[in-house]
């Protein structure tokens, strides 16, 4: 029996995801285009195939890794061409390559902020304005995206704004392929849809439907009703209708709205109904044939829909169908206000990522020689030899070399940012013992070493222990707002799973390296481990167990300060602070200025 | 006009064999067409797309406010726009070059001089007119889109790589800089944009001039412009020097009442239908705002700032703690921008009370750990020093 609801499940999110597809096919640059959340493997390349199936012109889907050069994006100086040819010589980007198509980006959740930026700008403007090497044009394109998300975790998926302007938020993971055995609606079809889909009229109530559904599940952005209204254009199109009917709205909604939704609004009518979802048998098929009803809707809850008119407005009969395409697990924690976490972490992300990219931005080109890990700019050498080669050539007795001289001096090099930057990590104890000693105290402590950290433009991140677990109570930021706010509403008490503590530490400090940053833990506890690994009590293992995380901080050569915060100085404090390689400040002694001076210090050590 | 520096292999240079620096007495002025002219599609006339109408955008009237000020009086020093995700930010701006009144420059220039403002003419335009007046012929503002991605030598102009290597002539190919010159720059993004490109940015547009010191190159062209930049303040924070160059910071915030957020939908979604059915429905509101700005230009001069107000705004960026005197001044500018705008002969609390804000919110001295937010604060001065 639970096999066959899971299969049933999995039934339902494969036809959702086929209908997204044709959908895509229908109305690629309207869309925006879909994430696909899957590991590699036959599910994604199942979608994909389907995608392909249903596209007009299947050559104009182009894999773009997430390494593109920003010339092979956009456009920019054909550098081979223009030497042979003896003048400036452009290239087109893949996504001008792609107009009328689909870029598919591989590990989407990889793409830096500045590449994304570069397609988010294309999306939007449907133009590639391209100011590059000497080259000014403008190209228009239009085309949907697919981002290929890889992410596993909660804390690594693409960015947000490119996930902002991608209609379909699709997660196949742990999906069988076999049950993805249906087929999207044919190219015939999807080819009077498209003829259709400018001619299919959206009336104001359907709008309005759309935005008070997204409203009530909490969606902020704007563009996610956009979407939705564009989806059910695309949904009527398909079905032969001229008008949007309640059902494309509802239809677009889970397709759209659902994977979106922040909250679930108390919906007291169908409390059952939405307990178990995956019970209801459904099949969404693409609306071909059926019109005007209610379709995600199974068959007795539309009658009790109909019977009942007057109680239940469009507004909830959309609502109802959203919720039923929301997997259990995530209403259940959208119910219990738990999915809030879901805004914060993508906020979060959003500093990670950026963090990531800062290694290797260029910051100019001077003269200078190549070799020792600086990069030769070839544009800039070119144009630097340029204005010499007929005097050059003069020189070697006027032949009419077509070869280009270049010569030591006009070697030009990309300078890079010499700056790395610095990610504070500050681990914050918030146990019984510290609570009643000082947690206040070293709330305020760390809040001037932030004020210090913006001076710097440093990014910051919080963990902070109490009880069984260390928890990360801010990824890596600059938003130092946030970080104060995340500080303040702090609770006390509990014990102190030190080791906990210093292993989520390090792991989040070679994260920060990993993405090119340096790394500066600034630990504020007291050192009074009685908390295990494992949960368990125990002052003497849990302390051997901290003494040996913190020796794993040692042997990474990770910059540590530690501040004692107990109100005295305690010698257990000072051998873990020992045992990493820590610089050791006790707080009683340590006003201010010379903690700020102690985290300056360690920095640039 | 461009102009080249130098014609490479003149004698001159064959009797050396190492690069010859022209000395400034024996440059030559030469007149070449811009590489440009073969690639004329930047123009906002020409722009591939229809753009979204400026007067159709809902809400967002501090956002507004701000760039209709900015198209008034551009000496006010820029826009900067912060907001979330999609609140219309980059449409709002590419919607006002379509709204603006064209302008009048010299024949051929590159750089678009004003033929009545000899003062401020480019080095050619100097030279060339320095007997004959000049032809004039009327043009589009310029409102450059500096696009991600962009590199120095396209910003700022460098030595024209076509021309070097097919000619040997050594010519300036002049950038966005120059092309911005009597118009505005946009940057989207900007704290996506390389820090050395957002320095040299913010130089050039409080100096406006642009010098080019590269590959032997040694020119300098007016570029007075009104910078506008837009960013998502998740991304991160600006740096505060950098923030401080802007006339006028608005926040854009989504609306989160129902039926804004329904007419944006229903307007966008209308627009990308039938874009020109659309632009047309809205063409007699784009008139009328551009006859607004227009007016106001004409009647600014006239627009009487009174002892009073000037106290007034004191007051304000003292009960602020705003540093400089910048604040007061530009504060003082956009009232009496708005007035103009408004149609009032004179300054008044009420100008003061609306523009205070988006005048003054970035120059408080910071306390990053602020959480209040600062336009709260200028509310709260602003009750304070006007009264309720």
């Amino acid at each position: 029996m639970k096999a066959a609801a899971a299969s049933d499940e999995d039934r339902q999110r494969w036809s959702d995801a086929s209908l997204a597809a044709t959908l895509l096919a229908i109305d690629p640059a309207g869309l925006g285009g879909a994430c696909l959340r899957a590991a590699h493997g036959p599910v994604r390349d199942r979608w994909l195939e389907m995608l392909r199936c249903v596209l007009p012109d299947p050559s104009r889907m182009r894999r773009v890794p997430a390494h593109i050069s920003v010339d092979r994006l956009i456009g920019g100086l054909d550098l081979t061409a223009t030497l042979r040819a003896g003048r400036a010589v452009a290239q087109t980007g893949v996504l001008g390559e792609v107009d009328g198509g689909i870029a598919v980006l591989a590990m989407a959740e990889r793409w830096t902020a500045p590449a994304v930026a570069l397609v988010t700008a294309a999306l939007d403007t449907g133009t590639i304005a391209l100011e590059r090497s000497g080259i000014a044009s403008r190209r228009a394109t239009r085309f949907g995206v697919v981002a290929l998300d890889e992410g596993i975790g909660e804390d690594e998926f693409p960015r947000v704004e490119l996930l902002d302007r991608l209609a379909f938020l699709l997660d196949l993971t742990a999906l069988r392929v076999d049950l993805g055995d249906e087929v999207p609606a044919d190219l015939g079809a999807v080819a009077r849809a498209r003829a259709r889909l400018s001619s299919v009229v959206v009336e104001d109530d359907v709008v309005e439907l759309l935005c008070v559904t997204a409203l009530r599940l909490g969606i902020a952005s704007i563009r996610a009703s956009l979407l939705a209204v564009r989806a059910a254009r695309a949904l009527a199109a398909l079905g032969g209708r001229t008008r949007v009917e309640e059902c494309d709205a509802a239809s677009a909604a889970r397709l759209v709205l659902a994977p979106r939704a922040t909250t679930v609004p108390p919906m007291e009518a169908d409390a059952e109904q939405a307990q178990d979802p995956a019970d209801a048998p459904e099949d969404v098929e693409p609306p071909k044939d059926e019109s005007g009803a209610t379709e995600p809707s199974p068959p007795d809850e539309r009658e009790q829909g109909e019977r009942d008119d007057a109680d239940s407005p469009p507004e909830d009969r959309v609502l109802e169908a959203v919720l039923a395409a929301i997997p259990k697990g995530l209403l259940d924690r959208l119910r219990d206000g738990k999915a809030l976490a879901q805004s914060a972490r993508s906020e979060g992300r959003v500093g990670a990522a950026r963090a990531s990219l800062l290694r290797g931005r260029p910051a100019g080109v001077r003269r200078g020689d190549p070799g020792g890990g600086v990069r030769l700019n070839l544009i800039e050498t070119l144009r630097a030899a340029a204005p010499w080669q007929r005097l050059r050539h003069a020189a070697r007795g006027g032949e009419a070399l077509r070869r280009i001289e270049i010569r030591r001096e006009d070697f030009h090099v990309t300078r890079f940012q010499q700056r790395t930057q610095t990610t504070t990590i500050f681990v914050v104890d918030a146990s019984g013992s510290s609570a009643l000693n000082r947690l206040a105290e070293a709330k305020g402590a760390v809040e001037l070493l932030l004020a210090d950290c913006y001076v710097r433009r440093d990014q910051v991140a919080v963990i902070s222990f109490r009880g069984r677990g260390a928890e990360l109570l801010l990824p890596p930021t600059r938003s130092l707002v946030r970080a104060k706010r995340n500080l303040a509403g702090l609770p006390g008490g509990a014990g102190t799973p030190m080791a906990t503590a210093i292993d989520a530490a390090v792991e989040l400090a070679l994260r920060v390296r990993r993405a090119g940053q340096t790394p500066t833990l600034v630990f504020l506890t007291d050192g009074q481990a009685n908390v295990a690994r494992d949960g368990s009590g125990g002052r003497e293992r849990a302390a051997a167990e901290a003494l040996a995380a913190a020796r794993c901080v040692r042997s990474e050569r990770i910059m540590t300060l530690f501040v004692d915060i107990s109100v005295r100085a305690q010698p257990q404090a000072q051998s873990l602070a020992d045992a990493m390689n820590a610089h050791y400040l006790p707080l009683p002694y340590a006003d201010a200025a010379s903690l700020s001076a102690a985290v300056k210090r360690v920095g640039s050590a | 006009m461009l102009w080249a520096v130098a014609v490479l292999g003149s004698k001159a240079c064959l009797l050396s064999l190492r690069p010859v620096r022209i000395a400034p007495a024996t440059t030559r002025i030469v007149a070449l067409p811009p590489v440009h002219s073969r690639t004329p599609s930047w123009t906002p006339a020409s722009m591939p797309q229809q753009q979204f109408p400026f007067s159709a955008i809902v809400a967002q009237d501090e956002m507004k406010l701000a760039l209709l000020i900015a198209a008034v009086d551009q000496s006010i020093g820029g826009v900067m726009v912060f907001g979330d995700r999609g609140t219309g930010k980059s449409t709002a701006v590419r919607a006002l070059a379509a709204l603006l009144p064209p302008m009048k420059a010299i024949v051929g220039c590159v750089y678009g001089c004003d033929p009545q403002a000899p003062g401020s003419w480019c080095e050619a335009c100097r030279h060339v007119h320095a007997r004959t007046p000049p032809k004039s012929h009327r043009m589009a503002v310029p409102v450059v889109d500096l696009p991600l991605g962009a590199t120095e030598d396209r910003v700022v102009g460098a030595l024209d790589l076509e021309r070097a290597l097919s000619q040997g002539v050594k010519a300036f190919e002049p950038g966005l800089l120059a092309r911005a010159n009597r118009g505005f720059l946009y940057v989207d993004e900007v704290n996506l944009l390389e820090d050395h490109l957002v320095d040299l940015l913010i130089d050039v547009a409080a100096s406006g001039e642009n010098v080019v010191e590269r590959e032997g190159l040694s020119v300098r062209h007016p570029a007075r412009f009104v910078l506008i930049g837009s960013g998502n303040p998740e991304e991160g924070e600006l740096r505060p020097q950098l923030l401080d160059r802007f006339g006028l910071s608005v926040d854009v915030k989504t609306p989160i009442d129902l039926p804004s957020r329904i007419e944006v939908v229903r307007r966008r979604d209308d627009f990308e239908r039938d874009r020109e059915a659309f632009c047309l429905r809205w063409k007699k509101e784009e008139d009328r705002v551009r006859k607004r700005i227009v007016a106001a230009r004409q009647h600014i001069a006239e627009v009487i700032v009174p002892d009073a107000a000037i106290e007034r705004a004191a007051q304000l960026c003292i009960a602020l703690g705003t540093d400089g005197l910048r604040g007061e001044l530009t504060l003082i500018r956009a009232a009496r921008a708005l007035a103009s705008l408004d149609g009032d002969g004179s300054v008044a609390d009420a100008h003061l009370r609306r523009i205070a804000a988006p005048a003054l919110r970035h120059r408080m001295r910071r306390d990053p750990l602020d959480d209040s937010g600062s336009g709260v604060r200028v509310e709260r001065a602003i009750g304070n020093v006007f009264g309720p």
